[in-house]
């Protein structure tokens, strides 16, 4: 780790290990708010801030930076304001107007800096996209500041904030003006951005509020929880961007901490339990492959219902044309149920065992309950439903069933099992 | 209570309020307008204390901006609004208000439970947290509209019905003496429907106004005793069995209602001739 011996390495990390915390916990808020993209707008309006900024005092310090991108940072959001409001533009094209309009001033006012002959211009073209590497003692010190104001802020308030992006109406209604929470957030970005300014630059800036807490949200379904995660990961994503900018890679370290709160983000989209792609699609294959084992049993339940006689053999083929299902999908059910016990083979003529008709019968009936809870289901009082719940009975009261049963009756819908096969297992 | 009667510029007139206590809503003259085109007049109604009042009107009639300008929560173009003889944003702890169901986002990443101590947040006022005494209420609260078992389900998980229910918990945990409630039966399943019935009747019973948003026409002199009838204008206000008549039906509804209850009409005379035919063939 001779790495770490470097004074400023260690400055650099620390510095970025605040930036991705604090833009975690804050990120968390705007995303559930959808402002996400309010972020990216106010990074970028810094920009023009900060130029002018330099241009009235003429030295580099991260205060006075501050101050001049939280006043452009006010006029961005009042300017996206007003033009949502006194025109037809919708918010997202306001927000690409001014968006782009603030950088465009900010690089004009950079050139203007540059042409002017200043020689300590110091660095202020790092901020577009930022170099850590020339972080120092000092500006680690307003980023600790900022970082703890931010956090402090944002933990004081949860309450509000949490109110605010579920429903802003309800908060009105309970006293906690929105437009003051907005205004609070959007604050609160600024100083996130400013954070964020020397390390990542103010064009990424808008990836460390939105990475980590969309990563977040994807673990979890408790908002303390999602902002704790999101802190983490920030703070994860930016010790991982450090050290592979010092090791091995000699790359810029901001789009490096980009990269790694994406890296993050990948692994919880695919992994994260519930919410990621590879457990959605194992309950996809799971559902596919119950429903096309039901659909077997009761197509030949239905052949055997309409001919009346419930030893009757069929072919793959005739199962298969039955609810015009592809054959090779028939042949791998058909020996699954073979497997369990549930259908018997003779050559190629398929029928029930007793087992098989059996359960054909439960998942028939089950079935054709189904159909007529969904039919009726305004005028029963069903008061709980669970539609994940398998059998009807898992979720609906004894007298509902019974009732359904009633109708499936009137309808000529309800399913009969032969004599020989009772008796009758009641479901639980 | 009655320093009401010292700020009335444009208040209450005197004459009406010496004597009674102010009613729980007053609305006077209202006009709301939304990029200066009015999308609300000629408002102008007292609810008295301890009735169920229903706001009927056609899509697009302004029931939802008419509730949010009662609440405080528009700008108001003219007129005003008084609760309990104060400005809304006076009396907040007083109203409780019942959102939409559609106008939240019910993936959000919280609970039953925590839905409904939100209800609690305007009595704790800015920075303090909810404690054990707000859960407790809250799972009271979730109690009463049949939820209990659900708090800790995270909200998108839970039915139309389940989610209304919880809205509504969110609104007792305010514990108010008004309720403005816009449309708390869309789209809720016939036992949910019976379960808020009955709640709203116990909340009257308390001696609490309550005002909701109502869409099914077929109920509304089952659960109200008063009516607004609301197109744009306030067509008019009263109890429920003088003011619910066709004719200001038809007033509120313009031609479409009229279609519909010829259609009516139409079918009633219709079926005892159809039996007629069936004895004679």
């Amino acid at each position: 780790m001779d790495w770490l011996d470097d004074a400023n390495t260690r400055w650099v990390l620390l510095g970025c290990t605040m930036l991705g915390a604090s833009s975690g916990i804050l990120g968390s808020f705007a995303l559930l708010r959808r402002r996400s993209l309010m972020g990216d707008a106010l990074a970028h309006a810094a920009l023009p801030g900060v130029c002018i900024a330099f241009m009235v005092t003429g030295a580099r310090s991260l205060e006075h930076f501050m101050i001049g991108a939280l006043i452009a940072g006010v006029v961005a959001a009042l300017a996206i304001q007003a033009i949502t409001r006194y025109s037809r533009v919708k918010e997202d094209a306001a927000l690409g107007l001014v968006l782009s309009v603030f950088f465009a001033v900010g690089i004009v006012l950079l050139t203007l800096i540059q042409h002017s002959g200043r020689g300590n211009q110091a660095g202020l073209d790092k901020f577009i996209f930022g170099q850590a590497a020339s972080l120092v003692g000092s500006d680690v010190r307003v980023m600790a500041i900022c970082a703890v104001v931010v956090t402090v802020t944002s933990l004081a308030l949860f309450k509000e904030f949490k109110l605010l992006c579920f429903d802003a109406g309800f908060a009105h209604g309970q006293g906690y003006s929105p437009g003051v929470l907005d205004g609070l957030l959007n604050l609160l970005i600024v100083v996130v951005v400013v954070i964020g300014m020397q390390a990542v630059g103010v064009v990424l800036m808008a990836a460390m509020l939105i990475t980590p807490a969309a990563a977040a949200r994807l673990w979890t379904d408790r908002l303390g929880v999602m902002v704790m995660v999101a802190c983490i990961i920030g703070a994860v994503s930016g010790v991982l961007g450090t050290i592979l900018s010092a090791q091995a890679l000699r790359m810029p370290t901001g789009p490096l901490i980009v990269l790694s709160a994406t890296a993050v983000f990948l692994f919880s989209f695919l992994l994260a339990p519930k919410k990621g792609l590879l457990s959605r699609l194992r309950r996809l294959v799971l559902v596919r492959s119950m429903v096309g084992r039901e659909n077997v049993l009761r197509s030949l339940y239905e052949i055997a219902e309409a001919t009346g006689s419930w030893d009757v053999k069929v072919t793959e083929g005739e199962l298969a044309a039955r609810r015009d299902t592809p054959i090779k999908n028939v042949k791998r059910r058909v020996s699954r149920l073979w497997r369990e016990g549930l259908l018997a083979r003779q050559a190629n003529q398929l029928s029930f065992t007793p087992r098989g008709l059996q359960e054909a019968y439960r998942v028939v009936r089950n079935h054709r309950l189904w159909e007529m809870f969904l039919m009726h289901e305004s005028q029963l009082a069903a008061d709980h439903v669970d539609r994940d719940a398998d059998f009807i009975e898992h979720f609906l009261s004894r007298e509902i069933v019974a009732e359904l049963e009633r109708l499936l009756q009137i309808h000529g819908r309800e399913p009969k099992l032969p004599a020989s096969v009772h008796p009758l297992q009641e479901s639980s | 209570m009655d320093e009401r009667v010292t700020t009335t510029e444009e208040g209450p007139t005197k004459k009406s309020t010496v004597t009674a206590k102010p009613p729980p809503l007053e609305v006077h003259d209202l006009t709301v307008a939304y990029h200066r085109r009015p999308v609300l007049w000629d408002i102008d109604f007292a609810v008295p204390k301890g009735r169920l009042v229903g706001i009927i009107g056609p899509n697009g009639s302004g029931k939802t901006t008419l509730v949010k300008a009662c609440l405080g929560l528009v700008p108001l173009a003219s007129g005003w609004v008084r609760c309990f003889g104060k400005q809304p944003s006076e009396q907040r702890k007083r109203v409780g208000y019942v959102p939409q169901r559609e106008s939240v986002d019910w993936d959000f990443p919280i609970d039953a439970i925590d839905v409904v101590m939100m209800g609690r947040y305007g009595g704790l006022g800015w920075f303090r947290k909810p404690g054990s005494k707000e859960r407790k209420i809250a799972g009271e609260c979730l109690r009463k509209v049949g939820m209990a078992d659900y708090a800790k389900r995270q909200i998108s998980q839970l039915s139309g019905g389940q989610q209304q229910r919880v809205f509504l918990a969110r609104a007792l945990a305010q514990r108010s003496d008004l309720y403005l409630m816009d449309e708390p039966f869309q789209g809720v399943d016939a036992a949910t429907e019976t379960a808020i019935v009955g709640l709203l009747n116990d909340i009257k019973a308390q001696g609490k106004t309550v005002l909701c948003v109502h869409h099914d026409l077929q109920t509304v002199t089952e659960y109200f005793d008063w009516v607004l009838l609301l197109n744009m204008r306030q067509i008019v206000f009263g109890p429920t069995e003088e003011v619910f008549t066709n004719e200001n039906l038809r007033r509120t509804y313009g031609g479409r209602l009229n279609i519909i209850s010829d259609v009516a009409d139409a079918v009633a005379r219709k079926l005892p001739d159809k039996s007629k035919d069936k004895w004679t063939g």
